[in-house]
């Protein structure tokens, strides 16, 4: 069973009287496990695609299954739900909380999703060690640099073990010393965790990171 | 957690946090500082009556318990002093000089006697027509010195400074008052001493029975008309100001409130797409507005010992006293005001798009 099912998405934006149409029609299955790059020039409808599969948007048409549920049944509180409960976000610019600290940024994803009390689980306290953040977890994010700021970013998406890690640009900040320690950090995570992994790029060199790449144009998936 | 993220938002924005916690000290300063001046002021005139060392006050028919009739004949006071069980009566001509100030007319002989006299801290007794005697509040207020000449609806000399609390806080002598104002022969207010306490009601009854309407009272009972609620004005004022107090620290708070939604959009956007509810960033919001609250609350009932202090200096007329059992109503008060400033902006931020958020710069 794939972990995430897309058949015939389409997503129309009414901007004034026009009606943007970002998804014409796009079907894709992610299996678990596996890592997909989804590259495409700006205006392909790559983030459009991300903001649906992560519960950020409702979809116009068509069928989104995320580990069975149906978006397109979900409202707002639902989708919120799945976000918690099966979604993991890295973002380009790492949206950390600025006036927290790392650890902190990392317990308050545990917090939204009632895990707090609960010890950290062996599995994430390896992939911690593996994110080389000792000495870096009580500062705030001003004070870490870039790379380390990602790195806090991931593993405060994967604190709570989702079953999808949505990563949208991870390396559209770093320079390229660390853009190859996040790609190989995210590859490592898909190999010995069997995390699954939908990562948005438009760098064909971060794609090849991937299992499995992509290509959208024009609100359609032109290579699967 | 969220406590450690509603502190340190707090922190991070002190300006905004300094704002929202001012409107709300401001707020609570203002009742407390007005209700400790209401009781302050009317404490203050209770205590002078008090002073007297009068058991009963008669008043005109058409007086009440802070304001003054038609003056009444100053032969009643003959008759008052001629009934069963009264030991000592004086009448009193209390003149109005401006809205809240008036001079009190006395028999110094029979004022002494009845209240056990002044206590002078300068000069001494009046003795002719234009002396006065005033006491060392006024006297503080008005920077005045036994030997001062000073016009208080008449040029007056100044012939001593007595320590407060005696019925009145500027004496002259009755018969020169009224000749002065051209009131001969008349009394504002009769105060009487019975020969024993026990005798107080029966002494009321009989007064009121040969001094058909006039406003006879215990000084017990007269007194406890000093009070903001005994003083349709003053309870009217205070309501005002609780008003005008509540929406300032509802417009305090709902500033800084709605400046953090708006500052902290983004933010806003990240909790969203970790899964947070509206209701987990409402619960954000209103813990920072109680956090605000609380420590604006806290900073007010400060405030008022400043402001108390700063009136004992300026205006040593207006007693302020402290109202803790006030203190309360006013952190409600606030609470309240600072809670309804939050919904609109915990709202805005509850609904706002997480996508539009996240694109937030």
């Amino acid at each position: 069973m794939p972990e995430i099912e897309i058949r015939g998405l389409t997503k129309v934006y009414h901007v004034g009287d026009v009606d943007v149409h970002a998804l014409r029609g796009v079907d894709l299955s992610v299996d678990s496990g596996e890592f997909v790059a989804i590259v495409g020039p700006s205006g392909s409808g790559k983030s459009t695609l991300f903001n649906i599969i992560g519960g950020l948007a409702p979809p116009t048409a068509g069928t989104v299954s995320i580990e069975n549920h149906d978006l397109q049944k979900m409202n707002d509180e639902d989708r919120t739900t799945l976000r918690r409960a099966v979604l993991g976000f890295v973002f380009q610019k790492y949206n950390l909380l600025p006036t927290l600290t790392a650890e902190e940024n990392i317990d308050i994803a545990r917090h939204i999703a009632g895990k707090y009390k609960e010890p950290l689980s062996a599995q994430f306290q390896e992939l911690l060690k593996s994110l080389k953040l000792e000495g870096r977890l009580h500062h705030k994010p001003r004070a870490l640099s870039g790379g380390e700021q990602q790195r806090v970013a991931i593993a405060r998406a994967l604190v709570n073990q989702p079953k999808l890690l949505l990563a949208d640009e991870p390396t559209g900040n770093l320079d390229t010393e660390n853009s190859q320690a996040v790609l190989k950090i995210l590859r490592d995570l898909n190999r010995r965790m069997h995390q699954t992994i939908l990562m948005i790029t438009h760098n064909p060199e971060a794609a090849a990171f991937a299992d499995r790449i992509v290509t959208m144009r024009d609100g359609r998936i032109v290579t699967a | 957690m969220i406590n450690r993220l509603v502190f340190e938002n707090l922190k991070h924005r002190p300006v905004r946090t300094l704002v929202g916690a001012l409107g709300i000290c401001l707020q609570v300063t203002m009742i407390l500082t007005l209700v400790g001046l209401s009781r302050g002021v009317l404490g203050s005139m209770a205590e002078r009556q008090r002073g007297s060392g009068a058991d009963i006050v008669i008043k005109a028919p058409d007086s009440s318990a802070l304001s003054y009739g038609l003056n009444m004949p100053e032969a009643i006071v003959d008759l008052v002093r001629g009934m069963p069980h009264v030991a000592q009566a004086t009448g009193n001509l209390v003149h109005p000089i401006s809205n809240l100030d008036s001079i009190t007319g006395i028999n110094l002989a029979e004022f002494n006697r009845m209240s056990g006299g002044f206590k002078f801290i300068e000069g001494g007794p009046f003795r002719a027509q234009n002396d006065m005697v005033v006491d060392r509040i006024f006297a503080q207020q008005k920077k005045l010195h036994a030997g001062d000449t000073f016009n208080y609806g008449h040029d007056w000399h100044i012939t001593g400074v007595v320590e407060e609390g005696k019925l009145s806080r500027t004496f002259a002598d009755m018969q020169a008052l009224q000749e002065i104002f051209g009131e001969n022969k008349k009394v504002s207010v009769i105060y009487v001493k019975v020969d024993d306490p026990k005798n107080t009601d029966s002494v009321i009854a009989d007064i009121e029975h040969r001094l058909e309407g006039h406003k006879v009272y215990s000084m017990a009972e007269f007194v406890s008309l000093f009070t903001a609620s005994g003083v349709p004005l003053v309870e009217g004022f205070t309501e005002v100001v609780i008003g005008v107090s509540a929406i300032v620290g509802f417009l305090g708070v709902f500033l800084a409130m709605y400046t953090a939604v708006l500052e902290r959009t983004r933010e806003i956007g990240i909790l969203k797409a970790m899964g947070a509810s509206p209701g987990y960033i409402m619960d954000i919001l209103l813990r920072e507005t109680l956090l605000l609250a609380f420590v604006g609350t806290v900073l007010g009932i400060l405030a008022t010992y400043g402001t108390r202090a700063l009136l004992a200096q300026i205006a040593p007329n207006l007693p302020q006293m402290l109202v803790p059992d006030w203190y309360w109503k006013a952190a409600l008060i606030s609470i309240v005001g600072a809670l309804i400033g939050a919904i609109y902006p915990g709202m805005k931020a509850a609904r706002q798009d997480a996508i539009e958020a996240l694109a937030y710069d």
